[in-house]
């Protein structure tokens, strides 16, 4: 079976850190940063990106839409 | 392979909708509202109706909805949305109208506007967003609010001898004739989400192919006014709303036929 490499970037600066994409994630991918953004929000952050699939799954949830998800087939 | 070469245009799976601005929504953090305006973006776009559709929008938090979609939208006044659908709808019978609503705005002030618009059966679509509280004012007691509910106008939660019962207006909107798919979602999870999405795309093109009024209601969450994380309202709602408001399609076929009534003779 192919294996399937994700990542995901994150607006930083329009995340609001709500952690709703922390849960969504079943990788176990994204973790909310300890430092804010300029708002005061601790935004998300890939705290182990490779295990990122690129599923989108917390892109989806995400209610300010800051995520971009990318995925390779290697 | 480094993040890098993994970050690249040709291996995009998801970005922002392109009908979503650039403006900040000002929504609260983990607020639904979000979640359910990418989705009408996704849907505008995957129909391809961005030239001919038209949003009302309410009074309530998503009162600046015209701020993030781009497209045509019109402010009513609050719970009049259906209203000033249906005058927008019969006069430009070639657009595509939805009304975006609150349910402290469509189930309590405008019940009436919509309880009759559904009933006339007018060719647009209905987003009923229901998180049992009117959040823009500061956390009162709405119609639908959950009996034991805590709100700011019910410190004791809500007493059935003193507030009334919950009111479930979609399954009223289902009895009504005029109606062609009344359904009930939620978006608290990628796989809800995505079928909320389908029943948009759903609810859109019996608009688009004059089936009568299609009624989406998105059970939601208002994580700051019932005084939670976004997290644990997702949890609260799925404990405590979804036993009274269940998910699921309430009304899937085409507004009744006005053959099947016998008119009166003169």
């Amino acid at each position: 079976m192919a294996k399937v490499i994700g990542a995901v970037v994150v607006d930083n600066e329009e995340c609001k850190g709500c952690g709703l994409c922390v849960v969504a994630c079943p990788q176990d991918v994204l973790a909310q940063n300890k430092q804010v953004n300029s708002r005061g929000y601790h935004y998300s952050f890939m705290k182990n990106p490779e295990a990122c699939i690129g599923c989108s799954n917390c892109a989806t949830v995400c209610p300010d839409t800051c995520i971009t998800v990318y995925r390779v087939k290697i | 392979m480094e993040l890098k070469d993994i970050i690249n245009p040709n291996n995009l799976v998801y970005e922002k909708p392109k009908l979503l601005t650039e403006n900040t929504m000002h929504y609260c953090p983990g607020c639904s509202h979000g979640v359910v305006h990418k989705l009408l973006a996704e849907v505008i776009e995957d129909l391809d109706i961005q030239d001919k559709t038209i949003g009302v929008s309410p009074v309530g938090c998503a009162v600046f909805a015209y701020n993030y979609i781009e497209i045509d939208w019109q402010e009513a006044a609050h719970g009049r949305a259906p209203a000033v659908a249906t005058g927008i709808a019969r006069t430009n019978p070639d657009k595509v109208v939805f009304t975006y609503q609150g349910d402290g705005d469509l189930a309590s002030i405008g019940a009436a506007e919509i309880l009759h618009a559904c009933n006339r059966g007018e060719n647009m679509v209905v987003i009923f967003v229901n998180n049992g509280i009117y959040g823009m004012t500061g956390g009162q007691m709405a119609p639908t609010t959950l009996i034991g509910q805590v709100t700011a106008t019910t410190p004791n939660g809500r007493d059935v001898g003193r507030n009334g019962y919950p009111l479930k207006i979609t399954e009223l909107i289902a009895q009504l004739p005029g109606t062609s798919y009344v359904t009930r979602q939620s978006v608290h999870t990628p796989a809800t989400i995505r079928k909320c999405k389908k029943a948009l795309a759903k609810a859109f093109q019996a608009a688009i192919d004059k089936k009568g009024t299609s009624f989406v209601e998105v059970v939601s969450t208002c994580n700051m006014n019932w005084k939670m994380t976004p997290v644990k309202a997702n949890e609260w709602m799925v404990d405590n709303m979804f036993p009274f408001y269940q998910p699921g399609d309430l009304k899937d076929s085409s507004k009744t036929d006005p053959e099947s009534y016998t008119p009166l003779k003169n």
